[in-house]
């Protein structure tokens, strides 16, 4: 892409040490008015560095932050901000309690007589938020609206200081495919009206759907700045992880033989009010089933009804022919159930204890509390299964909590397979980790597959769910619309199905 | 346990020159700390208190003021240890005082004790067998446990609210009880309990000594200790990793009760009477005082058992030496106050952070 302006915001040979880290090394970044960029890398290649360095969070130890032509040193987010750069964090940093208005007026509410004038504010808001054509209550407190609203308030607040650059940490990780959709259409009138834009994401996908141009950071250094047009998706995965990503191959042969596998978990009519209507679902020993819709569709609603973490309004489950039925997680583990939840901080690892405990935590519960498992095994078992998942940890006594967050989600992973589970439910698995981590955790799990192991895999990313599932489910206005085997959908299809057009 | 691994991280973690760094990790045993402030008390008393560690025999039985002041902390040890597991789930027992003046006030109405002459000899005898007295003071302390355990585990209270229920219900029922007057016993083997002497030693201690070995472990030796930091911290996770959440919750607040109960037959025993009023009064504030000073955070999570007992220790070592150096007993209270504080800012984490700035600028 040619260009006739120099860039907007030009970062060069910035250097971040922390204490022994070096985590930037004369890293950069050019962003041009009116383009998407993208910044790509794994988790820990500084991307989050670079973007506080570049709001004013952290201080460079070196290297030069040029805007508009004058070399800039941001010190806090405020200056940035007033400098005209503003940025959208992942976790929406807004106050939920308080409305809309408030929400986009914080610090600066209109005037009037020395009183706030509220109807100016919510007039105001209007005004803004029609911009980015989202028409809501802006009396209505913040909290009550999905994340998405609540993002694209983030924006225009973004957009009331009048900035420049936007930057936008991981915004879609937590969007349902339509309320991506809408972002992209906002960042896109942005684009046209001349603000320089930059991504972080860890989706391919919305990589290639929006940028014009990408930059990927490894090992806190600059691998490279390309044209979105001229890089292929292998060859960004390979830049991004180093070394050549082998493509996944086709496990159409296994798909065919877990068809022959006796049922394991037979759910009949499953429902609960406001969360799903009667649904019925087999899952074969050894299968996979990907379990695909949008946010919102019923497919956490499922997962959770299955592992008994919510309580059945009407159906029943089956497990080897036998009906079931599930008080607690803990009657759907004795069953041999295994559930990863999406919310890894939340409802998966228990942040203060260590590496050894998260990992026996729930084979512990299984066994009872009287039957301690004797330390030397927890020790035995946690060191196998660190080696076993490539754990990176510095020992085994480690808070789970200093560990990334594929690192943890590994842990997660081995607290259910040591409870060795016939069917385990992973809720977005791969939700905010690196490409690397990704692939390990999906081969090692595909692997246990064959050796039995049913998965009910549960994913936003579709080519994920479409490489790895036997069969996919789809769900749709938490309804099941439809199963597919293995090679009957690709990436165009399933998103038809998804939607509810004619597949 | 992990609590001590989180510092120990963040202590190497943290950008502080080496010398605190290396001064901190001293420090570093959840235990050092509460065992810091007893040693600096103990040392303040040796030179303010003549002969405050002298021992002495008599009768065979053991004097002095050590074994004076570990002998009156009994009651607060045993309120402390039930306390403890109760906080390290996030949760509070406001409850203990009442339940501590229910449970004497149920054991000396049971037991009483009349006059009777046998022989020309007087000797007491108790109104029920002593036994079933005290199993039922016990089975009291037990059922309010069950109530608060209900409430919060049960119908999701807040702890603070469930158990402040009980806490004006409990000494409420005593004195319905006792009609509000004091009931004194005259049972002589009931008073063994809290005044008796075993091996030349305070009855009471061995209680605590039973008390806080079972308790221990129970935490150690069963997987209780790690489930109940488990949901302390993360009750949600817990829950979904196959923990009986709400058993445990519930578990605890009847350990605590019973606790509160074994210290109430203690106090009841030893002043020979039960006083609903005023038995056991504000008992769980310095409780929850003693577990905070032990180390124990309120936040939940990672606790310290015998933290809690040491916590216990400071706090009558210093209502001893307020006494002992003649302080009006009115001061007392202050001087509880700013030692708390002091406690309280070693635990801070950004009071620390302060101070380090402050000594490595």
């Amino acid at each position: 892409m040619e260009h006739p302006a120099a860039p907007l915001l030009a970062l060069a040979g910035i250097d971040k040490q922390f204490t022994g880290v070096k985590a930037l090394i004369g890293a950069g970044l050019n962003l041009y008015a009116g383009e998407v960029h993208t910044l790509m890398g794994q988790n820990g290649a500084g991307k989050s560095t670079l973007i506080k360095v570049l709001t004013g969070v952290y201080t460079p130890d070196s290297g030069s932050i040029v805007f508009d032509g004058a070399a800039i040193s941001p010190r806090s987010t405020q200056e940035a901000q007033a400098i005209g750069i503003s940025t959208v964090y992942q976790e929406v940093n807004l106050c939920p309690n308080l409305s809309v208005a408030e929400n986009l007026f914080i610090g600066s509410y209109p005037r009037r007589f020395g009183l706030v004038d509220w109807r100016a504010m919510a007039r105001q808001a209007r005004a803004l938020l029609a911009q980015l054509q989202v028409d809501i209550d802006v009396t209505a407190p913040l909290g009550r609206y999905p994340l998405a609203i609540q993002q694209m308030v983030a924006i225009a607040r973004a957009l009331r200081i009048s900035a420049r650059v936007l930057i936008l940490d991981e915004p879609t990780s937590s969007l349902d495919e339509a309320e991506v959709q809408l972002l992209f259409g906002v960042l896109r009138r942005l684009r046209e009206q001349g603000m320089a834009i930059l991504f972080v994401t860890h989706f391919l996908e919305q990589t290639y759907a929006i940028s014009d141009r990408i930059t990927v950071m490894r090992n806190g250094e600059r691998e490279g700045e390309y044209l979105c047009k001229d890089l292929s998706r292998i060859d960004l995965v390979n830049k991004m992880v180093g070394v050549a990503a082998p493509q996944a191959e086709s496990a159409a042969a296994h798909a065919a033989d877990v068809a022959e596998q006796p049922v394991l978990l037979h759910a009949r009519g499953i429902a609960r009010k406001g969360a799903l209507a009667p649904l019925d679902l087999t899952i074969r020993q050894g299968e996979m089933l990907g379990l695909c819709g949008l946010l919102g569709s019923g497919r956490t609603e499922t997962a959770r009804l299955l592992f008994g973490a919510d309580k059945l309004d009407a159906g029943a489950i089956d497990i080897h022919g036998r009906a079931q039925a599930f008080g607690a997680p803990r009657d759907a583990i004795a069953q041999g159930i295994g559930f990863c939840s999406e919310d890894r901080k939340h409802e998966g690892a228990i942040l203060e204890l260590s590496v050894r405990e998260n990992l026996i935590l729930a084979l512990q519960a299984k066994r009872g509390m009287l039957r301690a498992i004797p330390l030397r095994r927890q020790q035995a078992m946690a060191a196998d299964y660190v080696a076993w998942l490539g754990i990176k940890s510095a020992g085994i006594d480690t808070p789970i909590g200093l560990l990334s967050g594929g690192n943890q989600q590994k842990v997660l992973l081995a607290r259910w397979l040591a409870t060795e589970p016939a069917l385990l439910i992973l809720d977005e698995p791969t939700r905010g980790i690196d490409v690397q981590a990704k692939k390990e955790i999906m081969t090692f799990v595909s692997g246990l597959c064959r050796k039995g192991m049913a998965v009910l895999f549960i994913s936003s990313e579709l080519p994920e769910v479409l490489a790895w599932s036997d069969r996919m489910l789809v769900l749709r206005d938490r309804k099941a619309c439809g199963s597919y085997r293995r090679g009957e959908l690709d990436e165009t299809t399933v998103l038809q199905a998804i939607a509810g057009q004619a597949a | 346990m992990s609590g001590a691994k989180v510092t120990a991280a963040l202590a190497t973690a943290a950008p502080t020159p080496t010398r605190i760094a290396l001064a901190l990790g001293r420090l570093r045993h959840p235990l050092a700390r509460p065992l810091l402030a007893l040693a600096l008390l103990l040392l303040l008393d040796f030179f303010l208190v003549p002969g405050f560690f002298h021992l002495a025999v008599k009768d065979g039985h053991l004097y002095g003021s050590l074994v004076d002041i570990a002998n009156r902390a009994a009651p607060l040890m045993l309120a402390a240890i039930g306390m403890t597991l109760v906080i390290a789930t996030r949760g509070i027992d406001i409850s203990v005082g009442a339940v501590v003046a229910l449970s004497g006030t149920v054991a000396a109405v049971l037991v009483g004790g009349t006059m009777v002459i046998q022989n020309g000899v007087p000797s007491y005898v108790s109104r029920i067998p002593m036994g079933w007295a005290l199993a039922a003071a016990l089975g009291a302390a037990v059922l309010c446990g069950a109530w608060n355990g209900l409430l919060v585990a049960g119908l999701k209270l807040q702890p603070i609210v469930a158990t402040l229920i009980l806490m004006v219900g409990g000494r409420g029922l005593a004195q319905l009880l006792t009609d509000g007057q004091i009931v004194t016993v005259y049972y002589q083997p009931f008073f063994f309990l809290g005044s008796g002497y075993l091996f030349g030693l305070p009855c009471a201690l061995f209680i605590v000594a039973i008390v806080f070995a079972a308790t221990a472990l129970l935490l150690h030796k069963t997987a209780l200790g790690m489930f109940i930091q488990a949901v302390g911290l993360n009750p949600v996770a817990a829950r979904l990793a196959g923990v009986r959440t709400a058993a445990l919750t519930f578990f605890v607040y009847v350990f605590c009760s019973a606790c509160a109960g074994v210290a109430g037959l203690m106090i009841c025993s030893n002043i020979k009477s039960a006083d609903a009023n005023n038995a056991g009064l504000l008992l769980e504030l310095d409780a929850i005082l003693a577990v905070t000073l032990g180390g124990t955070l309120l936040a939940g999570g990672s606790f310290s058992l015998a933290g809690s007992v040491v916590g216990a220790l400071i706090i009558q070592t210093l209502t001893y030496t307020i006494y002992a150096m003649g302080v009006a007993p009115e001061v007392n209270m202050v001087v509880k106050a700013v030692v708390v504080f002091l406690v309280c800012m070693s635990q801070s984490a950004q009071f620390r952070r302060l101070f380090m700035r402050g000594r490595a600028a």
